[in-house]
């Protein structure tokens, strides 16, 4: 009953995380030695619920692993729990995600050592300054990501979520201190990682807050936010009952979009693809977990959970998945077209896994669930063994532009042997991984597109042939990268010299991702598909309907042809261009002669200096023309405030003031003279009357007299008439 | 015999008196003759309130207030001299004189 622990996977690395950073910051190997031994505490607990998952086979996905114990906070009739939620998907994903997140833990503690040469000649190797926070942030990367991926609810889901985001900030722009100059980073790399990083940061903020809007508005339209009680029939209904909230635009379709913002933050989709290429100013390693294992596998992952919630809305009409499917497939073809004219040998990588991401949701968006799933897989395990290869080639050689490289394979024929092992499964090459889900993609796209009872869908027959280019231009730009990299002769012997054989604890990683690259592929082939059977056969939690599967027929047997056909085509053409006469030294790249077409794919359509954040070479970094529109519009905004409704306001107050003026005026000279006048007129009629009193005794007596005398008159004339 | 004068005389003799009186009280300037006007109305009006009794009343001999006023006016002029006369002496002995226009502390 390992499922009742499930919990605690995330916690072992996250405890590594708060035992570093607390007590053994200094201790740089202890530091190193207590992250492994959280991420394999965790894969050990992953592994065990993964093979109890197994052992449910198609079960789990009616049945999950779920509890939901830690009371977090109530709210109405109801509370927010803390729990777990393991479907067979996310079973896969907890035997993923721990064991590709050990081989980079392992592959850093050599990593992160740098080797310079001294003064006296001799080559020293020192630790990189923040060793041991390094170790403390790839934990907590790990610790969340592990966290997100058994989330009971998406509140919990979105925590980990975010802090992946903080990791991903952190460790992008880990190299942002000075102080580094002599384990070769200069001030403008510092300027640059310091620029990447928060660019990485405010770009999948954008997408955070979309994901935080479409999780208010799951949370307002259907009142829970666990995942089970969410999917449950009567919880998707619920979205229906209230009025559409923008015109035709149904609420399951609004939010299903605003939950994909965050995948295309987070996943680096277009059009906010952008922050992923300049992550590759962290630290190879990050490199690779992001890629790989982490930040960009949660934002799949996302729509992977989410997933009932997008069949839910193309069955009642919305877009949801039209919208994935398109922006999946037009990211693969654009961003495997940019790879092509990119010379930094990680930033070639970081294309290839926009582009393979794109891949992921295009499959998804066409229905194609457990195909998307399956190369969501194993594209970590070869993208980590890529990462990880190109990282130990730029540790041994020292710079990371591949036209200084070349010749490299007899210089570490290890790192070479495994590095062509990824890119072979990266191009789609049987047998390896890669050849297997991005078969099982492109024969789903073929089947929907082309050969679907329902007629053809022209938007799955695009994804088909954006899928199928890019399938071309990958296996081209990742052979011009063997090719530069590996072939040929060197082109500065200075760095060729320089290189040597990776240490064991670098190339042992490699060689056990290699080999989880070539065997994983054999979990789903066509002929015995094991996966299919376990994640698509019954569906997935709140999605109890099987994923139409086809057994192995004659179109499948032709799509396999068809891809490695592709596969081989791209291959050929950049042996033509890139191998069969190699690069020399300080000649310019053979596609330069494009001309303007190289120089806007070198410079990625100029997409950055468009609306993006454009990170120059020496670390200066420039806002593109949409974000210095934006800042136009905060200065306008700004301008407008001071004087516009400061002026409104001040105005008002002068108004005020004038007016109490007047008032003030008023008061003093009209109210307080007619108080005053009544006054001094008492006043004076006063001093007149006064003079009445003479104090002489006669003149009273004289008055009474003649007062009573009038009186007698009067009485008297009174009588008379 | 008495009733042979007719009442007209009596009252022409106390409005007479009064009037005397009254010029006194009024005109004078030494305190002791103001006092001394007083005295004079005082009687006319006796007169007047006899002279009434005498005619005016049905029964003179059953009803007597006319003389019984007339008697308490002269003790009422009794007092009132001597309480003038002890003010006059008291003014006189503070400001030294008893001339009346000059007593006039009392002004505004």
């Amino acid at each position: 009953m390992v499922q009742n622990f499930t919990l605690l996977i995330p916690l072992f690395p996250l405890l590594a995380f708060a035992i570093i950073a607390l007590l053994t910051r200094s201790r740089n190997r202890l530091s190193a030695w207590i992250a492994i031994l959280g991420v394999i505490l965790a894969l050990a607990l992953s592994l065990g619920v993964f093979l109890e998952a197994l052992a449910e086979g198609a079960e789990l996905a009616v049945n999950p692993f779920y509890g939901a114990p830690i009371v977090w906070y109530p709210y109405g009739t109801a509370t927010v729990n803390f729990g777990w939620l393991v479907d067979p998907m996310g079973s896969a994903m907890l035997f993923m995600v721990p064991t590709v997140c050990l081989m980079i833990f392992i592959y850093s503690v050599a990593y992160m050592r740098h080797s310079h040469t001294g003064k006296d000649g001799h080559t020293i190797h020192e630790d990189d300054p923040r060793y041991a926070r390094f170790f403390a942030l790839i934990s907590l990367f790990t610790g969340s990501m592990l966290l997100l991926v058994i989330s009971s609810n998406l509140l919990q889901f979105f925590i980990a979520w975010e802090i992946m985001g903080f990791c991903s900030y952190a460790l992008i722009g880990f190299w942002s201190f000075r102080g580094l100059k002599e384990h070769h980073i200069d001030d403008a790399q510092v300027g640059r990682a310091r620029a990447a990083s928060i660019k990485a940061f405010l770009t999948t903020r954008v997408g955070d807050v979309l994901l935080m809007t479409g999780m208010i508005l799951l949370f307002i339209t259907v009142g829970t936010l666990d995942f089970t009680q969410m999917f449950s029939p009567d919880g998707l209904n619920n979205m229906l009952l209230g009025e559409p909230p923008i015109g035709a635009l149904q609420w399951p379709t609004l939010i299903a979009l605003l939950i994909f913002g965050g995948t295309v933050a987070k996943s680096a989709q277009f059009p906010l693809h952008i922050w992923l290429p300049d992550a590759m100013e962290g630290p190879t390693p990050v490199s690779a977990l992001i890629h790989a294992a982490t930040m960009v596998s949660a934002g799949i992952f996302l729509v992977i959970r989410m997933y009932p919630l997008f069949v839910f809305d193309s069955q009642t009409g919305g877009f949801s998945m039209q919208t994935v499917a398109l922006i999946g497939g037009f990211t693969a073809i654009f961003a495997a077209v940019l790879g092509l004219a990119q010379n930094d040998i990680k930033r070639v990588l970081a294309f290839s896994t926009v582009s393979q991401l794109g891949y992921m949701l295009a499959a998804l968006g066409i229905g194609a669930f457990v195909a998307g799933s399956f190369h969501l897989i194993t594209h970590a395990f070869f993208k980590a063994l890529l990462f990880l290869a190109a990282g130990a080639v730029i540790h041994a050689v020292g710079t990371n532009d591949m036209l200084k490289m070349g010749g490299l394979w007899r210089k570490m024929p290890i790192t070479f042997l495994t590095f062509l092992i990824g890119a072979l499964a990266l191009m789609g090459i049987f047998p390896f991984a890669g050849f297997w889900s991005k078969d099982e993609i492109l024969l789903e796209a073929l089947r929907l597109g082309f050969f679907s009872e329902s007629g053809a869908a022209p938007l799955v027959q695009f994804v088909f042939i954006s899928l199928a280019t890019a399938a071309f231009i990958t296996a081209l730009y990742t052979g011009r990268q063997l090719f530069l990299t590996f072939f040929g002769k060197p082109r500065d012997q200075h760095f060729y010299d320089h290189a040597h054989e990776s240490p064991v604890t670098i190339w042992v990683p490699l060689a056990i991702l290699a080999l989880f690259t070539t065997v994983i592929g054999f979990w789903n082939t066509p002929f015995a598909p094991a996966f299919t059977g376990y994640v698509g056969e019954a569906g997935l939690v709140g999605l109890p309907v099987p994923f139409e599967h086809h057994a192995f027929d004659q179109l499948a047997l032709i799509s396999i042809f068809v891809s490695l056909g592709i596969a081989f085509g791209g291959l050929f053409v950049a042996y033509f261009i890139y191998g069969f006469r190699p690069v020399g030294a300080g000649q310019p790249d053979p596609l330069e002669r494009l001309g303007i077409i190289y120089r806007a794919l070198a410079s990625k359509f100029w997409l950055d200096e468009l609306y993006g954040y454009k990170i120059n070479l020496d670390g200066t970094a420039r806002a593109g023309l949409l974000v210095r529109f934006v800042g136009l519009l905060s200065r306008f905004s700004y301008w407008f405030d001071r004087t516009i409704v400061d002026g409104l306001v001040n105005l008002v107050g002068w108004f005020g003031r004038i007016m109490a003026r007047l008032w003030g005026w008023f008061d003093k000279h009209v109210i307080d003279a007619i108080v005053n006048g009544s006054g001094s007129v008492t006043g004076e009629i006063a001093g007149w009357w006064r003079t009445m009193q003479t104090g002489n005794v006669q003149n009273y007596a004289l008055i009474a007299v003649a007062g009573a005398m009038a009186f007698a008159i009067l009485f008297l004339l009174r009588s008379f008439t | 015999m008495i009733n042979d004068i007719p009442l007209n005389y009596f009252l022409s003799l106390a409005a007479a008196l009064f009037c005397i009186g009254l010029f006194g009280s009024l005109a004078r300037k030494n305190a002791i003759a103001v006092l001394m006007g007083i005295e004079l109305m005082l009687n006319a009006v006796n007169i007047n309130l006899v002279a009434f009794w005498r005619y005016g009343s049905p029964d003179p001999i059953l009803n007597q207030a006319g003389i019984v006023f007339a008697l308490f006016v002269i003790t009422l002029a009794a007092a009132e001299a001597a309480i003038g006369l002890a003010l006059v002496i008291a003014i006189y002995r503070s400001r030294d004189t008893v001339n009346v226009e000059e007593i006039n502390l009392l002004k505004w």
